[in-house]
Order: C-alpha cells, then structure tokens, then sequence
C-alpha cells in the first residue's frame, strides 16, 4: 500500500528511522515504525537505504596507532604544559632585557655630546615608531581576541 | 570493538559514557587541577585520550595532526580550566575546544588549498577481513572507501553528527550535549546527514 504522507506524518517518520536504523526503537516505536513500512512503498525504500549505508559505516574504524603513542601521551601533554610556561618566562624576560637596554642605550645616546643632534633625532624617530608599531600590533590582536566568534567555546 | 590486529579500534566501547554532567570523580579531579595538581590533570588526559584522538581524527583524516591537536586541546583546557564548572562534565567542554582548533587547521588547508582526500584516508582505516575472501574483501573494501569519501563530501555539520554517531558511538544524549542543542535536533540532524551521505553515494556510485 502507499499515499502522500502529511508534513506532520513525514517528520514523525524521520525521527522514528533515525531510531530504527540505530536500533533504538522502543516496542510502542516499533509498531507505528512497521505501520509506516507497511504503507509507504517510499518510507521502505528509504528504510533500506538507510540500513545499507548503516552496514557499511557500522564496520569502518579508524585504525588504532601504536601502544607507545598511548604510553607517552600524557608526558608529551605534561612537556608541552612545562613548556608553555617556560615560554612565558622566556618571553617575559626577553622583554623587561630589551626595554630595559632600549632604555639604557637612548639615555647614553642623549647625554653624549659627540653625537650629533640630527642623529639623536634619527634615533629617537627610529624608537618612537618602534614603539608605535608595537602598540598598534598589540592592539589589533587584542581586538581580534575580542569578536573571535569562538572565544566563549575555548573557556 | 577490537580490530584485525588485536588492538582497541577507534570506535569508542560502550564502557565510556558521555554526559553533560560529571560524576563525582571527575568533579573532584577537576577541582584539583584548578588548584594547580598536574597530576590531577593527568588522570583526565589519561581517561580521555583515545576519545580525543579519534575525534581528532574524524575531524582532520590524518594521524600527526589528530594527535598534535588532541594534546594541543588538552594544554588549552588546562590553561583555561580555573574558569571550568567542575559539576560538568569535562569532556564535553573539552570537545568544544577540540572542534575549534580542528576547524582552524581545517580553515588553514582550505587556505593553501590541500584537498582532504590527499592525507592519506586508505591509511586511517582498518579494512581488512580475514574472514572472507579475496573477491568479497575487495568488494567490501571499495565500498568502504565510497562510503569515506562520501562522508568527507558532506559539510561540516553533517559530517560531525555522523562521525559522533557511526564512529564513535555516543548516543543521542550525549551527542546533544556535545552540541549543545535539544534532542529533537540531533534526531532532524542526524536524518538530514543520513540524506545527504545517501545522496552522495549516489553520486560518487554513478
């Protein structure tokens, strides 16, 4: 037997072959499954369809790497969590030792009275657009953190 | 599930469930490692590996890149676990931060315009079958293979549901918290994603 079926009936037969594909249909389930495969020749076809593809996906698998992948991966997460912080220290030093000299060799460069005073200019240009540049890229990257759509997803 | 080489395979066994609400071990581990206990951390990392690395792998096709993001996942969730609530469950947050970085590897091969189906696909899955012979594998194995590359062809969405469902077994429970979405919508989600590998199999068959 089959017909039309109604935008109502069409949605109930969905969620129910969604179900019976997974075998997860209750007894109550069932029966108005086997309802709907008894009187739509297209809910059958799609039924078998669907139980085709099923057959397939339910016998591939990834395959399983190596056993010492698993026996070293929580010291590799471990390394990469040390390292992280040895990075920040790293970096935070880095910069405290390049502002500081920065400031060192601007203050040595200032009081010399060998040095000439379009020099002085030049290099007090050169560090003032240095230090523009910095802020700027700093920033754009905070603003970027700011409208990433998947900043809630990461916290 | 075990596969042909007597090691566990990537579908994940029934024993290990997902919900959206951690039981009490888990809470407690998670408020260890938000006072900084390592170790703490390393019990989840331990608990959730294979899961991450599979997911990984769904989600990228290739083994370095399943295990460097998985791990990389694992650092990031560390980092931010002092603003996690430790009543939930961790592995569906940490799913979360998965996808993002996958998505952004993903985002970054579209860029440089490496197709997917260059990272070795043959090589992920296991698809021999010593119980049948020559012929029947052959057969069973070029189905396989249309069947992956089908579901490489659906979008993303699509694509997530399937391999959430197919390969690693959750149940729709599960697969709504991960998603963070109602049930009804995993249910029409699912069905559409089924549509759609049905359809490209059609197509790829032709």
């Amino acid at each position: 037997m089959s017909g039309r079926m109604g935008e109502q009936e069409r949605t109930q037969f969905q969620e129910l072959l969604v179900k019976a594909v997974d075998d997860e249909l209750s007894e109550e389930e069932k029966r108005r499954f086997e309802q709907f495969i008894d009187q739509y020749e297209a809910c059958r076809q799609e039924w078998q369809q669907f139980m085709n593809i099923k057959e397939v996906t339910q016998e591939m698998k990834f395959r399983n790497p190596p056993d010492p992948i698993w026996e070293t991966y929580w010291s590799d997460v471990y390394n990469r969590l040390e390292r992280g912080v040895a990075w920040i220290l790293l970096s935070a030093g880095t910069i405290i030792l390049l502002v500081y000299g920065a400031f060192k060799a601007v203050e040595s460069m200032l009081h010399d009275t060998q040095l000439e005073t379009i020099v002085k200019i030049a290099i007090l240009l050169v560090v003032a657009g240095f230090v523009v540049l910095l802020v700027s890229v700093i920033r754009e990257k905070f603003f970027v953190l700011r409208r990433d759509p998947y900043k809630e997803v990461q916290r | 599930v075990r596969d042909t080489d007597g090691g566990i395979a990537g579908k994940v066994t029934s024993g290990e469930t997902v919900s959206c609400v951690a039981d009490g071990d888990e809470g407690e581990l998670i408020r260890r490692c938000q006072a900084g206990d390592k170790q703490a951390f390393g019990v989840l990392v331990n608990k959730y590996m294979k899961r991450a690395y599979f997911t990984a792998l769904g989600f990228v096709g290739d083994h370095d890149h399943a295990l460097d993001l998985s791990q990389a996942a694992f650092v990031r969730a560390y980092q931010a676990i002092g603003g996690f609530n430790p009543e939930m469950k961790f592995f569906t947050w940490y799913y979360r931060i998965l996808k993002n970085l996958s998505l952004n590897l993903l985002r970054d091969r579209t860029r440089q315009a490496r197709p997917f189906a260059e990272l070795g696909d043959a090589t992920l899955l296991s698809m021999s079958d010593h119980s049948q012979d020559a012929a029947a594998l052959a057969e069973r194995n070029e189905r396989k293979e249309l069947v992956w590359k089908a579901i490489h062809a659906l979008n993303p969405k699509e694509k997530e549901i399937i391999l959430l469902k197919d390969f690693q077994e959750l149940s729709y429970k599960e697969i709504a918290d991960i998603l963070g979405c109602p049930l009804g919508t995993v249910m029409s989600r699912l069905y559409n994603a089924r549509k759609a590998l049905k359809t490209k199999l059609e197509r790829l068959m032709v």
